[in-house]
């Protein structure tokens, strides 16, 4: 035995000499301090991670078998339309490998926006942790790109018009905006050139941005440490040895307490992948089992569930300014909804950084906001004309709660500051 | 103040309730009756496979449902030479175009994609089957409540005999076809529990391991948690 320990050892301080992976293990994992009090919003950064990883895995296998191809076989269906099929019935598996994949695109929307939230929470934005957050704000809007340039791929009536419709938007902005539109479809409708580059965009550009900003995002956090329910730096206490006093290693107590995540996840997400991979309709929208017609406009075309708070926000602006088209503000409306979250860091005034120490003030705008964002999810699987049970007119709403998801975040320098608000403790506690 | 904000959050759930109606009738359940599923291959094979293709279902897929390839090569397999080829048809495209107006949809997944707010895929099929009626005004001379100006004339009309629209609004059998009121809707239901089952053919076999999946990991979570206790037992 102790002769297999010293040729392992041995083997451990031949690679050392070469490439750090004893000092790596030890700043990332066995000697990275996180907090002892972790609670359940906790568990998604690590879930997002893996996420990532089904996605990567599935994908890898399902691009073996689909043809991002629009011409039509010999039963007059799109080809890549077709493929999907094929990889459901005839490839070993492909049924599994699909619903993984297309439940992995909402369970890692569910996830990036309970690990978002967890951030609103707790402060985890605040200084010295601004760059995670920055990066994690692009981690998003990639995520949103890749969402987008995948849901083309099965070309499906939703796929097909959702991508029209979007891309469409770009012909708003003045001056370039119909040339734009143009170059980025490749043609002058939605069509074989468009699902060939997003098929490369999905598959290749995308997710390399993707991994490399969230290696910055993890590099970041473990150079400033992480954040905690308590909203306080356990850096501040340490015992003789600089270790912080609340600090536990990552591994093995994060690393034994993220399994337990995993699993309790991977049964929430077989119960879609095996019971109702459609969602409701709202994972894989029923239109799309019918392949893209260009000749057929789909009586309502609504985003997939993670983009309709923002589908609203386009939709709630619906008069012109400065001569220039309301679609083009809507635009300026849906992009500005989601990169104002990078500026949390400098909006919040806050003295704490929990909610936990936080005053009623900000647990109610933050609640209202929250209510508010579901409101709008909800609205934009709508079209613009439906009334909550048939009398309440739905568009203004969106209208009124999109006012209020600006102002919550543009006023919150004067909230933040003027709440009043409970002291924090010294140190973190466990409840 | 916890609650309450609870119950504001899911507030907007009510909602989902609200909408205009289109009334469907539900489709009785048969995807475990296996003499149902062979009717309704049978039923497919004959009146649908003329026009409709199922270009992504193998006839020796049929395996699924109890059949073996003999009795799909005796008595199913009109429109291939091998039990390996998919559900293909004869007719043209473009030929079909102009006959109907419009060419019959492929329905290897026209269960799935006909679901909607309103109920399942197979109750659309189902009510969109029963509801043919006659109309002159119809190059056809079939109209349907649920597909308005439908381009396909009532294929199952010597089954289930002419229907007419009343003054009510309401169906009326004018003319009763080979098959009794009842014994229509139970071949409809076969028919449509067939259609359904063609939308994702693997679709029982999902089910069945997802139980075993679930099971599995139920186990693996009882011994994470167990080895998370474990560890933390002395953090506090």
């Amino acid at each position: 035995m102790s002769k297999v320990n010293a040729i392992l050892q041995g083997t451990l301080n031949w690679v050392d000499e070469r490439f750090p992976l004893t000092a790596n293990w030890k700043a990332h994992l066995s000697e990275y301090y996180a907090p002892k009090n972790f609670n359940f919003w906790y568990f998604f950064g690590s879930l997002a991670m893996l996420v990532l990883v089904i996605q990567i895995v599935t994908g890898i296998f399902l691009t073996m078998h689909f043809k991002p191809d629009a011409s039509l076989n010999a039963s007059g269906v799109p080809v890549a339309f077709a493929s999907v099929e094929y990889i459901m019935r005839d490839v070993p598996w492909g049924w599994l490998i699909r619903y993984m994949h297309s439940t992995g695109a909402s369970a890692f929307f569910l996830v990036v926006y309970m690990h978002m939230f967890r951030g609103m929470l707790y402060g985890s934005y605040r200084k010295p942790r601004e760059l995670i957050w920055i990066f994690g704000i692009i981690i998003f809007l990639a995520l949103m790109a890749e969402a987008f340039f995948g849901y083309l791929l099965p070309w499906g009536q939703m796929s097909f018009w959702g991508a029209q419709v979007i891309v469409n938007l770009f012909s708003a902005i003045p001056l370039i905006g119909p040339d734009l539109s143009i170059w980025l479809r490749g043609d002058y409708v939605v069509g074989d050139a468009t699902l060939n580059r997003f098929f490369a965009f999905h598959v290749v550009a995308v997710p390399m941005v993707l991994l490399g900003l969230v290696a910055a995002h993890i590099i970041a956090l473990h150079e400033v440490g992480s954040n905690n329910p308590d909203g306080i730096e356990i850096k501040k206490k340490k015992d003789a040895n600089g270790i912080p006093l609340d600090g536990i290693p990552f591994h093995p107590y994060y690393s034994v307490k993220d399994i337990v995540g995993v699993v309790v996840f991977l049964m929430v997400f077989s119960i879609v992948v095996f019971f109702m991979p459609e969602g409701g309709g709202y994972f894989l929208e029923y239109n799309n089992f019918f392949p893209a017609d260009p000749l057929v406009t789909p009586p309502h075309i609504a985003p997939v569930w993670y983009f309709t708070p923002y589908y609203s926000l386009l939709r709630a602006v619906t008069y012109p300014l400065l001569g220039i088209d309301a679609k083009f503000w809507g635009v300026i409306a849906m992009g500005a909804g989601t990169l104002i979250f990078a500026f949390l860091p400098w909006l919040d005034r806050s003295p704490v950084k929990s909610i936990r120490y936080r005053g009623p003030l900000t647990k109610w705008l933050l609640s209202i906001w929250v209510v508010g964002f579901f409101i709008l999810g909800f609205l934009g699987t709508k079209a613009p004309s439906y009334a909550f049970f048939g009398v309440i007119p739905g568009a203004p709403v969106a209208q009124i709660l999109s006012v209020y998801y600006f102002l919550f975040f543009l006023t919150m320098p004067i909230w933040s500051s003027l709440d009043r608000c409970k002291p924090e403790p010294d140190r973190v506690t466990m409840k | 103040m916890k609650k309450f904000l609870t119950a504001i959050l899911f507030a907007p759930l009510l909602a989902l309730a609200a909408g205009p109606e289109l009334h469907l009738d539900r489709a009785p359940d048969k995807a475990n009756d296996k003499a149902a599923l062979q009717n309704g291959a049978k039923i497919f094979v004959n009146y649908c496979l003329n026009c409709h293709s199922a270009s992504y279902m193998r006839y020796n897929r049929l395996s699924d449902i109890g059949l073996n390839e003999a009795q799909i090569k005796d008595n199913l397999l009109f429109t291939a030479d091998k039990v390996g080829e998919p559900m293909m048809i004869a007719m043209q495209r473009a030929d079909a175009k102009v006959w109907f107006g419009a060419a019959p949809p492929d329905l290897s997944v026209i269960a799935r994609a006909r679901a909607s707010e309103f109920g399942s895929g197979a109750d659309w099929l189902y009510t969109y089957l029963r509801t043919f009626y006659r109309d002159d005004s119809r190059p056809s001379g079939w109209n349907n409540v649920v597909f308005e100006n439908v381009g396909m004339p009532h294929v199952l009309w010597d089954l289930q005999g002419d229907q007419i629209m009343g003054e009510d609004h309401k169906l009326k059998l004018a003319k009763p076809g080979k098959l009794k009121p009842q014994e229509y809707d139970a071949m409809v239901g076969d028919l449509v529990a067939y259609l359904k089952y063609m939308g994702e053919p693997v679709a029982e076999f999902r089910k069945q391991l997802g139980v075993i999946v679930l099971i599995f990991l139920a186990v693996i979570f009882v011994f994470a948690y167990a080895l998370k206790r474990e560890y933390w037992k002395d953090i506090h």
